[in-house]
């Protein structure tokens, strides 16, 4: 072990009611060179107010194009144990539910191969093992992908198909319309070749919510948002509903009055919701849980383009298919992707989001490629500028 | 040695799953939060399942997570997940066991909190820990922020939820544009180009590609590219297609403040968060400026909103010309947009307010 060094700026974030990431790259720098190296890096980035990180650098698994992300010290002189400090991503079950002896296997192997310093979870979803050398990260995978119980695979990095992650679904949550968790594996698992082989134009992210609360951030950080939803009328429990008011619910000022659509009414006796004029929003499920519950005819909306700013700028998916019913073995779902994804491979420039194509070339010709029919549900409004295109069949030819 | 074997796909979630939520599966009918931090799922069967929900700082050791597994395995017959905020979330389905297992918690100096009207964990990036184009660093704003908030967490005394994210520079891999609060790095500089070695490491047509408001031209006579610098909005693009084009700036690299997004269709629908503070200095270990703006606008918001509204809705009710009004915060130029969809956000009506 080298010398441990001073960190008085890191240590300043020891203090405090929040957990301490530091207090935690402390317990690991006092079993590991590399989280000890990795302290002293920190601090050194505290005071010239920069990452010490090189520029990528290409690492990985046999058979793996993605998964593991190369990364070098800039100062290795300084910090020798950290010259290689490698990122190893490790694709999460459905929803983040542990055993505990998941956990602790994981654990075991990285306090064998790496600085036993992880995120859980990184901002896609998987479990991340951060610091490891060249010459382990095979080792680590092997060990991982072999555990009797619950063996790991890795998840995804580069121009693939990212990890796809899901909310906690029908596992721990009355909202949710579609099995979520069920639906994330299975797709995971279809498109194994895709997540762990970089061969299209950038990445392609999919994110799961059950309901349009949208917990796992779908419409903004996925590529393909899919959100449960029904098409029917919500089911009212009419005595529940005077119970929320009998025990001082204001059902008129945080139910009522919030409705988008204005399409609720309370007359003191009975609550009356104005279906067609529903937009689903989840508002009055959401406050009065006991009472209402979405209709039985469920599903999902499509979103497609949600992505960072990163080239064109933010952008939030986009509904593509307003309702598609969701059970195994999803074929529906799985022809459109694969649609989606071989329009984009074949026209997308390198680091060209599916979102930033479409807007390219233009919805029109993304609907065609698709095999989907235009309706209003996709836009907030029509056009409202005269510049527009007509096929060649639709125009008398000379 | 084991065998190398690939495309197993993830660990199956049914292994993961509690015996009372494999009985319950798809049957929960409803849920109350019993108190912050704490969550009942009641079946149509009647069965109940407690949560108890408590904050991490995401970058934790191996150690931590065998002392949350040791709590699992005593309270939860050895089950736990993660929520997409990066909460550990206890699944137990023994009420009694409840007080006891967050006695334990709090021994191990973790909070119970973040349900209902509070500020949960904040999602964020790597910052400077692991991250080679940040402009500032992740875990330690996020750590003195949620020091500050921290009552907060463990509280459901604000009028709805509050959403904060930080990315530590416009690659955005936290993707905090639609949050209540954002924090992101900014670059403010043109990247400063390293002509002697940039024709061994890059491509230039791609590096010219990656710009977004085409400010790269080749520079043939060199071998090299260069910046039309009054073009250039410091996305950093350029520096991640190529390392010889150094975006990162110390003297220069800043923190901004975004308010008003949402993810959730809840009322209002989805909705990205607009600039309210361009520029606060980078000032490890603690940022004092931005633990200092963040909890302003949260105790502005608090303050004036109704219940049950979030930033977003407050603003749309009071309008943005209000809210800087109310909050003080400088309305200047970088507050007017002049990237692609400038002219969506001007405003074609007689309407507004003084």
């Amino acid at each position: 072990m080298t010398e441990a060094k001073k960190t008085p700026l890191l240590d300043e974030l020891e203090k405090g009611p929040w957990p301490s990431f530091v207090k935690e790259m402390k317990r690991a720098a006092a079993n590991s060179p590399s989280a000890q190296d990795l302290l002293g890096q920190l601090e050194l980035s505290y005071v010239d107010k920069k990452a010490h990180w090189k520029h990528g650098g290409l690492v990985g698994v046999m058979g793996y194009g993605g998964g593991v992300i190369g990364r070098y010290s800039d100062v290795p002189e300084q910090f020798p144990n950290v010259e290689m400090f490698h990122t190893i991503r490790l694709n999460q079950p459905s929803g983040w539910y542990y055993t505990t002896k998941a956990l602790r296997q994981v654990c075991d192997v990285w306090e064998k191969y790496g600085s036993g310093l992880t995120n859980l979870h990184g901002s896609t979803g998987d479990m991340v093992l951060l610091g490891t050398q060249t010459d382990k990260i095979q080792t680590i995978f092997d060990e991982v992908s072999n555990f009797e119980e619950h063996p790991f695979d890795l998840g995804g990095s580069g121009s693939n198909l990212r990890t796809p992650s899901c909310c906690a679904g029908p596992a721990r949550c009355e909202f949710a319309m579609i099995d979520t968790l069920d639906l994330c594996h299975d797709l995971t698992n279809e498109f194994q070749d895709y997540l762990h082989r970089p061969m299209w134009p950038y990445k392609c992210k999919i994110k799961i919510s059950g309901c349009p609360n949208d917990c796992v951030a779908s419409i903004a950080r996925s590529d393909i948002s899919i959100q449960g939803t029904w098409r029917d009328d919500i089911k009212i429990d009419q005595e529940a509903v005077r119970q929320y008011v009998a025990e001082g619910f204001d059902i008129e000022g945080l139910v009522i009055a919030k409705c988008p659509t204005k399409c609720m009414s309370w007359d003191g006796n009975e609550l009356t919701i104005d279906n067609a004029n529903c937009t689903r929003c989840m508002h009055c499920i959401n406050k009065m849980c006991k009472a209402l519950r979405p209709g039985d005819d469920r599903g999902a909306t499509i979103l497609i383009g949600g992505k960072a700013p990163i080239l064109q700028g933010a952008m939030m998916g986009w509904v593509i298919i307003p309702f598609m019913k969701l059970e195994p073995p999803y074929e529906e779902l799985k022809e459109f992707l694969e649609k989606v994804w071989e329009w984009w491979d074949e026209n997308g420039k390198t680091r060209e989001r599916i979102g930033e194509l479409i807007l390219r070339l233009g919805m029109r010709n993304f609907l065609r490629a698709v095999d989907l029919e235009p309706i209003p549900q996709m836009v907030q409004a029509p056009r409202a500028n005269p510049f527009f295109f007509w096929w060649p069949e639709e125009v008398v030819q000379d | 040695m084991a065998q190398a074997r690939t495309d197993i796909g993830p660990p199956l979630y049914k292994d993961m799953l509690p015996p009372i939520i494999k009985e319950n599966y798809g049957k929960w009918r409803y849920h109350e939060i019993l108190k912050p931090g704490v969550l009942v799922h009641v079946s149509e069967t009647g069965a109940k399942l407690y949560t108890v929900r408590a904050g991490s700082p995401r970058l934790i050791s191996i150690y931590f997570i065998r002392e949350i597994c040791d709590l699992a395995d005593k309270y939860c017959d050895g089950y736990l997940r993660f929520t997409s905020r990066n909460n550990i979330e206890f699944l137990l389905s023994d009420e009694s066991k409840i007080d006891p297992l967050i006695e334990d918690l709090k021994a191990l100096g973790i909070p119970v909190g973040g349900t209902g009207n509070s500020i949960t964990n904040i999602v964020h990036t790597q910052g400077w820990v692991h991250c080679h184009t940040p402009a500032t660093d992740a875990s330690g704003i996020v750590k003195a922020v949620m020091d500050e908030l921290f009552e907060y967490f463990t509280t459901m005394k604000l009028p709805a939820k509050l959403r904060i994210a930080l990315a530590c520079c416009l690659n955005m891999c936290g993707a905090v544009h639609c949050s209540d609060i954002a924090i992101l790095g900014i670059h403010r500089t043109v990247p400063k180009i390293d002509h002697e070695n940039l024709h061994k490491l890059c491509e230039i047509p791609t590096l010219t590609a990656s710009c977004p408001t085409a400010a790269i031209r080749p520079n043939p006579k060199l071998k090299s590219i260069e910046i039309k610098a009054e073009r250039c909005m410091y996305c950093g693009n350029c520096y991640t297609m190529c390392p010889s084009v150094h975006i990162i700036d110390p003297k220069n690299d800043a923190v901004s403040i975004w308010v008003g997004g949402k993810i959730s269709n809840s009322r209002i629908g989805p909705r990205f968060s607009r600039l309210a503070i361009p520029f606060l200095p980078n000032n490890p270990p603690r940022w004092p400026e931005v633990v200092d703006a963040v909890k302003k606008l949260v105790e502005v918001w608090a303050a004036n909103a109704q219940p049950g509204e979030r930033m977003a809705e407050w603003i749309d009710r009071i309008s943005w010309e209000k809210f800087f009004e109310i909050t003080g915060l400088p309305f200047t130029d970088k507050h007017i947009d002049d990237f692609t969809l400038a002219q969506t956000t001007f405003r074609c009506t007689t309407q507004f307010k003084w």
